[in-house]
């Protein structure tokens, strides 16, 4: 008995515990909602609930930046990564996954380690190159170098070993269909929820990218979401409602995407690191 | 007949993992040998100026105020906003993975833990401009009215700049962290506690005798990625300090080595020395690493 009461009191510690930690983490989120709605973001005590200056801050943040055209861009440059990611890394991984052939292992393990490599080692040379090729200032540098990446891989091989039965693959073979046709007309089918799990990652990666959009499309006016929003801030005035109904926006879609898909994508992306 | 097939098939792996080797060379391994390249020269915008070996450097380490001084809030940053919050990460792991029948949103919480490391840094960051607010924020707010005290100058301080620095990165990562260590904690065989129950540990030895060496490897891993992370932190600093022209706020208190980096290469156009600065910085990861690898072999004896 007494011991079920100790246990009662540790396990509602926790309980609190968990919440607080629940609330820390979900508050900001809940704020640039608030925020988003306020013309007059700034009281005292801060604002905890909504107000009613959506279509002011609307205006607002329209009249600052062209917000449409920098959704569109981060839109169709994320769109047009995953789409490209998803191919291409399910392709490679059908290799790992379902192939024997010589340096199979080797290989692999060689793209694996290749995730190691801090992404600012080669960023000088590469943004130089850019400019060589005539890709600076446009979608490219965002989009193709990341198609076969490492990471996707890594995930479809680990996910195609298992949901792809060989016999399958060889009834295939023997009805004539080419190696190609196969890809197209047995694997993706099979590996439709791995290519979402791949394709929302990627597609958060590519919605979320500073770095690279700073670099290589400068001008907030023709850049991606997070630059125009961080320029918008950097240079502003401190009328910041605009700003925040723009970063309202820019998570709406993120959030959505995720708490559809969030089960999965915890699952997978945690296994992945296990194993390596 | 199945003999035919195979051989039939023996270019087909090779043409579908090709995509990934071309664009390596292209945009991975081209480029990080030219920075190599680029490194020991005198590089501007104009094109090179001419080999000066080692000059790039040799210059950093000796005589840049601004490198040490961006290496040394990198460092304050990778303990406080990075390692420090493994502490935190692993017992919320440990509560997550509780066992009791009752414990119900085992998902939810995870959902919740997991939301901060896919938010965009710059959202994040416009975000917590706000809370940072010195007269109008949250977080004076609260620290005034609950705890009695001054009103904190959080990015004009030198001190609380890097402080609010690191309150963001342990916002964004300590949930992330959490859920790497529970997956760990949930292929940990059940065995080994029924013997330490049988022997009587309370809950806190057990863990200490049990969890933490099998975990010992998911640690590497984790603390492995901090330290890459941690030691490219950029969008943070340059949105929340406003931009490359503050050089990382007063006291340059928030230059971080990343941001000096771009700095060097993407605003004062000094390519060469930017690129001794991304190798620098890429040795002191490795050491890092292998630190963490060697203090990981000790724990495990």
């Amino acid at each position: 008995m007494k011991r079920s009461i100790g246990g009662n009191v540790k396990f509602s510690l926790f309980y609190i515990v968990l919440i607080v930690f629940t609330l820390l983490f979900a508050f900001p989120f809940y704020y640039v909602f608030v925020l988003a709605s306020w013309s007059r973001i700034y009281s005292n005590p801060p604002h905890l609930w909504f107000g009613s200056d959506i279509p002011v801050n609307l205006n607002s943040l329209l009249s600052q930046l062209p917000f449409h055209v920098n959704f569109f861009n981060s839109l169709s440059i994320a769109v047009l990564a995953t789409a490209g990611t998803v191919f291409f890394c399910t392709m490679g991984g059908y290799a790992f996954a379902k192939f024997e052939f010589k340096g199979k292992k080797g290989l692999l393990l060689f793209i694996i380690s290749t995730m190691a490599i801090p992404a600012f080692l080669n960023i000088i040379p590469f943004f130089k190159m850019m400019v060589a090729f005539g890709w600076y200032k446009t979608w490219l540098p965002l989009i193709v170098p990341g198609l076969a990446n490492a990471f996707g891989i890594f995930l479809m091989t680990q996910f195609l070993e298992n949901s792809i039965p060989s016999d399958l693959l060889s009834a295939a073979r023997i009805d004539g269909l080419n190696e190609f046709q196969i890809l197209i007309k047995v694997v993706f089918p099979l590996a439709k929820p791995g290519i979402a799990i791949l394709g929302t990652v990627t597609f958060i990666g590519s919605w979320n990218n500073f770095l690279g959009a700073l670099i290589m499309l400068p001008d907030p006016k023709k850049s991606t979401i997070p630059v125009a929003l961080s320029s918008l801030f950097v240079r502003s005035d401190g009328n910041f409602g605009g700003l925040m109904l723009g970063t309202a926006l820019a998570l709406l879609p993120l959030l959505i995407a995720f708490i559809f898909f969030s089960k999965k994508i915890i699952a997978n992306l945690t296994a992945g690191s296990i194993k390596a | 007949m199945i003999r035919t097939l195979f051989k039939k098939n023996t270019l087909t792996p090779y043409i579908f993992i090709s995509p990934f080797f071309v664009l390596f060379f292209i945009f991975g391994l081209y480029p990080i040998g030219y920075s190599i390249y680029i490194s020991f020269f005198k590089w501007t915008i104009s094109g090179p100026q001419g080999f000066v070996g080692l000059t790039n450097y040799k210059n950093l380490l000796t005589r840049d105020p601004f490198f040490f001084k961006a290496l040394g809030n990198t460092t304050w940053l990778l303990i406080f906003g990075s390692l420090l919050q493994h502490l935190i990460a692993i017992p919320l792991a440990i509560m997550l993975n509780n066992e009791n029948k009752n414990f119900r949103g085992r998902g939810f919480f995870k959902t919740a833990f997991f939301l901060p490391y896919i938010t965009s840094t710059v959202s994040v960051t416009l975000i917590f401009a706000q809370l940072f607010d010195l007269n109008y924020g949250w977080l004076n707010y609260v620290w005034v009215n609950l705890f009695q005290q001054e009103r904190v100058n959080w990015l004009s301080n030198p001190d609380t700049i890097k402080t609010a620095l690191a309150i963001m990165l342990n916002w964004r990562f300590v949930g992330w962290n959490t859920i790497i260590y529970l997956a760990g904690l949930q292929a940990i065989p059940g065995t080994l506690y029924e013997a330490a129950d049988i022997d009587g540990a309370n809950a806190f030895r057990k863990h200490l005798s049990i969890t933490v060496p099998q975990l010992l490897p998911i640690i590497f891993f984790a603390v492995t990625m901090s330290i890459i992370g941690g030691m490219q932190v950029f969008d943070e600093p340059y949105v929340l300090l406003g931009g490359y022209e503050q050089m990382g706020g007063n006291g340059n208190s928030g230059l971080t080595s990343a941001f000096y980096l771009m700095f060097t290469g993407f605003k004062a156009s000094r390519f060469g020395k930017g690129s001794a600065i991304a190798w620098l910085l890429f040795f002191i990861i490795m050491i890092l690493t292998l630190l963490n690898k060697a203090i990981n072999r000790m724990m495990d004896k």
